[in-house]
């Protein structure tokens, strides 16, 4: 499962940056050409998170759309529909991805002790 | 908005306020403290890209050519690379990792070809892991001579998904695609099919018995990756894998 995978490299990350302090709420910045299934991650979460100190903790996901800029006519475009990487302005496939392949962990909030 | 310090370990804190930032605003000394909040802005696939790199730089420092080869299950992997150690035995010195989620089956298919083969069973995780990433392929490099090597295959786990969001350190990327598998794959896994320099178009032999449009799989396939080679192949009938051995060595040739 592909969010199970993901959800293992987060808590590699989000373990290191809360060295131990108790975490709240983990912010990620996803872009939708990543194709995670916000719920399935959630729930990988509560999986791989069960038995560590982690458990308890939550993702909020800051979702990026896809947006194109075509090398034929300039147009920076955001595609409709998931799949097609086509300029929408000129219909060519030569196009260089500006923001969608985000995958990050941008903060956490911590627990109020 | 927040307002940042920064500890003593390093870390950066942001702290939320409470207020709007349009009025007069004067001393933070007393702004009111909220949950406290630690900005990491850290690439989740960092830690796997090191791996990666430092693989890609043991394969250079031998003059080893890393190939990642991936696909959906039983789209033909194991068969096609039986035909490529084959080809290369006794021509080129031939490295394969190989990643089952639990068995040796494929690792013992591709025994007595004469290549270096390094198992990498991936059944330790939540019922197995779907794809390698580049610290599993590190240490699967570990139990090979890569001085003794001209070509490493990654034949990963079979998979459309995952295995294209983990670089292993290879050099290149090749698919192998069942025209059994439809014309509409590469725009329901673009990520994938983006990835790779080449696709190996599998199972040619049984074009007869389908429906398959190769013109629309093409078109298909250029929508997400325009550069992608295309090698129309069996390897059931060794049908057009010449043309894949010749990419393979001109990719030997480039490094």
């Amino acid at each position: 499962m592909h969010e199970l995978s993901l959800c293992n490299a987060i808590r590699e990350v989000v373990g290191r940056a809360a060295a131990g302090r108790p975490v709240d709420t983990v912010h990620l910045r996803v872009g939708k050409f990543r194709q995670v299934v916000p719920e399935t991650l959630c729930y990988c979460w509560e999986l791989v998170t069960a038995t560590s100190p982690l458990a308890g903790s939550t993702l909020a996901i800051d979702h990026v759309d896809i947006s194109l800029r075509c090398a034929a006519c300039t147009a920076e475009t955001t595609p409709q529909g998931p799949l097609a990487l086509v300029c929408t302005t000129c219909g060519s496939g030569d196009v260089s991805i500006l923001t969608g392949e985000e995958f990050l962990v941008t903060s956490l909030e911590l627990k109020e002790s | 908005m927040g307002r940042f310090h920064r500890h003593d370990d390093g870390t950066v804190h942001e702290h939320e306020h409470e207020h709007e930032h349009d009025d007069k605003h004067g001393d933070h000394s007393a702004y009111e403290t909220g949950p406290e909040r630690i900005m990491v802005l850290e690439r989740i696939f960092d830690e796997n890209d090191r791996a990666a790199e430092n693989n890609r730089s043991q394969l250079d420092a031998h003059a080893v050519v890393g190939v990642n080869l991936m696909s959906s299950p039983g789209a033909g992997k194991t068969a096609l690379l039986e035909r490529t150690l084959a080809h290369f035995d006794g021509r080129r010195r031939v490295g394969v990792v190989e990643g089952d989620i639990e068995t040796s089956i494929d690792a013992d298919r591709l025994a007595g070809y004469g290549a270096q083969i390094s198992l990498l069973n991936t059944g330790d995780g939540f019922g197995g892991e779907c794809h390698l990433d580049a610290p599993m392929v590190a240490k699967a490099l570990v139990d090979l001579d890569l001085a003794a090597l001209d070509l490493l295959l990654v034949e990963n786990v079979g998979n459309l998904v995952c295995p294209a969001e983990f670089e292993v350190g290879t050099h290149v990327s090749a698919m192998v695609y069942a025209i059994t598998e439809g014309e509409e794959k590469p725009l329901k896994y673009p990520v994938m099919f983006r990835s790779v320099d080449v696709v190996l178009v599998n199972k040619m032999d049984l074009l007869p018995h389908l429906d398959f449009d190769m013109a629309l799989f093409e078109a298909n396939l250029a929508r997400v990756n325009p550069k992608a080679k295309v090698i129309r192949v069996s390897a059931r009938t060794g049908e057009g894998v010449d043309a894949w051995f010749a990419w393979l060595e001109a990719q030997s040739a480039c490094t």
